[in-house]
């Protein structure tokens, strides 16, 4: 039996004035956490959409489960858009009944209430809902139906650390279940956390794609030294590649002995120094040369 | 069955959610059934005691009058208009008058070539106009008596008021919530799952037409209570009027909200269209008399059908059989509205 759940064949969506997408290739197989990157107009979301069934694609081929998206697809979807309103005067219980009443199948609402955290406020009116709550009650619908594949259009953007972390939680038990789940994000961190293989997408383009380590470890092979600039203004550093930030500095080197030494024999003091390894945003910014948040 | 055949599970789900959803907006539900009750307090209060103390005479062949009826014409503090007719309108414009003296809206009905008159034996006026017509020549004229029990101005505007609230509720109920759904994302949700645009349409048309007859019902008794206005048709017709009424009203929302995503534009579009259908449409005057262009204009209106057929049943008591062209309008109406807005509507 195939382990290839969605297939996407050269897909392009080109609108009157820009190429949104333009000519991508992604296989998703089951049980695997997929998250697509970029920064704002990449792509990512129409891609998504496209995936969805809410966009038409110009060109390119989908298949789900081996066939074009259909009936079966719509029932089997889980889908959580980037923003969506709920219904006003409708408690939490109701719009889950609501749209689980709207799919053939539907999963076990006492167990969906429980899992996302929802049982406190299932009486209450859907506008009373924080933005946390508000993101479970998306998540909750997005299960309803018992998917077998996710989609989530960047579900934690404006939520507090705290939050995010329950998210976080939620989407790990999702995955532990083998659903397959196809995330947007521009949390880096959270892409590094939750999925199994990303691909990064600029200009309509995907620019990269693999296991985030794997990509990690493609592209680098050095770590990253954090310094305040204060401390580092009259060292020669020329033997080191560095970026000079508002605050502070960093030097990447490939021999973090070897920096430290020419450091400390230029009498740089040590006591705000960090050492990080790099990340999916390091990699962005090799890629394209861009913030990701840009 | 394939679940994307028309599912009445989801259409139910939707139907259920979106009468919540109204009921417990306390202050759009309010708003629906206090308008209409004030406008009708409104016009209890401004029309009661006697609207004048002057007799009103309508007068057929004024030009030809015998030198009896000249006499009376000539009487004063007596208001005399001529009913004007070609030759083949005739009847049709002395039918006219005498319902008119039926409900008590003229006191005496005079031919003058004739010199036959037609008063209403219930009405003190009446009675008293004829002792002056009769005061000149007391032989001269002959008596045709009718009866009827008055319409008030406020016994007439109401069937237009009800039908008017109806139009608001169904052009703004359906077209605005439609467009505010889709501006804010909530079609594009539905869209996402497996419900067809009929099954969606199909939930809100149902939704507003169980809404508009609870409200029209509950402000229909409801002002009764106090005006006591004339019903002397039957209820279950007028139910069937409104309902179709409401269908027709609501379908046209649903082709003006059909891909519009700003409430702005919706909004103007919805009061483009509500409005001279408010004051074209026969709510507040008679369209008797007025202009051939204004007259084709009110035809097309389905607020014209709703206002006319409900005044029909409730002034004259008319059957299902005697409106059977409004309905036969509305019901094309219906049809038209809801074939072109199903397949104009967009989700997004």
């Amino acid at each position: 039996m195939s382990t290839q759940l969605l297939q996407i064949k050269n897909l392009v969506k080109h609108y009157p004035s820009v190429k949104a997408v333009n000519g991508i290739d992604i296989t998703l197989n089951k049980g695997i956490c997929f998250g697509l990157l970029g920064p704002n107009g990449a792509g990512k979301t129409t891609t998504i959409e496209i995936l969805e069934g809410i966009n038409q694609a110009t060109s390119g081929e989908i298949l789900y489960k081996g066939q074009p998206p259909g009936n079966q697809f719509r029932s089997e979807a889980g889908i959580m858009f980037q923003s969506t309103a709920l219904q006003d005067y409708i408690t939490v219980r109701e719009t889950l009944q609501m749209f689980g009443k709207l799919y053939p199948q539907q999963a076990d609402l006492d167990e969906l209430i429980k899992r996302c955290n929802l049982t406190e406020y299932l009486e209450q009116d859907n506008r009373q809902l924080s933005g946390g709550q508000r993101q479970r009650l998306l998540l909750a619908i997005a299960l309803v139906n018992d998917p077998d594949i996710i989609f989530l259009d960047e579900p934690t953007t404006g939520l507090d650390p705290q939050a995010r972390r329950n998210f976080w939680d939620l989407i790990n038990d999702i995955k532990a279940e083998g659903k397959t789940i196809v995330l947007t994000t521009h949390y880096m961190d959270e892409a590094y956390m939750l999925c199994d293989e990303i691909a990064i997408m600029d200009h309509g383009k995907i620019i990269a794609q693999g296991t985030p380590k794997h990509l990690l470890e493609k592209h680098f092979n050095d770590v990253i030294l954090q310094l305040p600039n204060i401390d580092i203004d009259n060292v020669d550093l020329s033997s080191f590649t560095t970026h000079k930030k508002e605050n502070y500095i960093e030097i990447t080197t490939r021999d973090v002995n070897q920096a430290i030494a020419v450091l400390i024999e230029n009498n740089v003091s040590l006591s705000q120094l960090q050492i990080r390894q790099r990340t999916l945003d390091d990699l962005f910014l090799e890629l394209t040369g861009k913030e990701l948040r840009s | 069955m394939s679940s994307y055949t028309m599912s009445f599970k989801r259409f139910l789900a939707l139907l259920s959610t979106r009468n919540k959803e109204f009921f417990r907006d306390r202050s759009s539900l309010s708003w629906n059934i206090l308008m209409p009750v004030l406008i009708v307090a409104g016009f209890s209060f401004a029309f009661t005691g006697d609207i004048g103390e002057q007799f009103k005479v309508a007068v057929l062949n004024e030009s030809m009058a015998t030198k009896a009826s000249q006499q009376f014409l000539t009487t004063k503090h007596v208001e005399f208009y001529n009913i004007e007719t070609t030759e083949d309108d005739v009847t049709q414009a002395q039918d006219r008058a005498i319902k008119k003296i039926q409900r008590h809206q003229v006191d005496l009905f005079l031919d003058a070539k004739k010199q036959t008159y037609w008063i209403n034996t219930e009405s003190p006026k009446g009675y008293l106009v004829e002792k002056i017509l009769l005061a000149q020549e007391k032989n001269a004229f002959t008596k045709q008596s009718v009866s009827g029990k008055q319409i008030r101005y406020l016994d007439w505007v109401i069937p237009g008021i009800l039908s008017m609230n109806m139009m608001f509720s169904a052009l703004f109920g359906v077209g605005f919530v439609i467009v505010r759904y889709r501006k804010n994302g909530m079609l594009k949700r539905l869209k996402a799952t497996p419900i067809t645009a009929f099954e969606y349409l199909s939930a809100q048309i149902a939704s507003r037409i169980m809404l508009i007859m609870v409200v029209t019902a509950f402000v229909f008794y409801g002002t009764n209570i106090f005006v006591d206005f004339v019903m002397n048709g039957s209820h279950l017709s007028l139910f069937l009027v409104f309902a179709l009424g409401a269908l027709s009203m609501i379908s046209l929302g649903l082709i003006i909200a059909a891909r519009i995503t700003s409430e702005e534009t919706a909004g103007g579009l919805l009061n483009m269209f509500s409005w001279p259908m408010m004051f074209f449409s026969g709510v507040w005057f008679s369209l008797e008399g007025a202009a051939p262009i204004m007259l084709s204009i009110a035809e097309v209106f389905p607020l014209t059908h709703v206002t006319a057929s409900a005044r029909a049943i409730m002034i004259d008591g008319a059957s299902l059989v005697d409106i059977s062209y409004h309905l036969l309008v509305l019901t094309g109406q219906s049809i038209v509205f809801l074939l072109f807005g199903a397949w104009y509507f967009k989700w997004e």
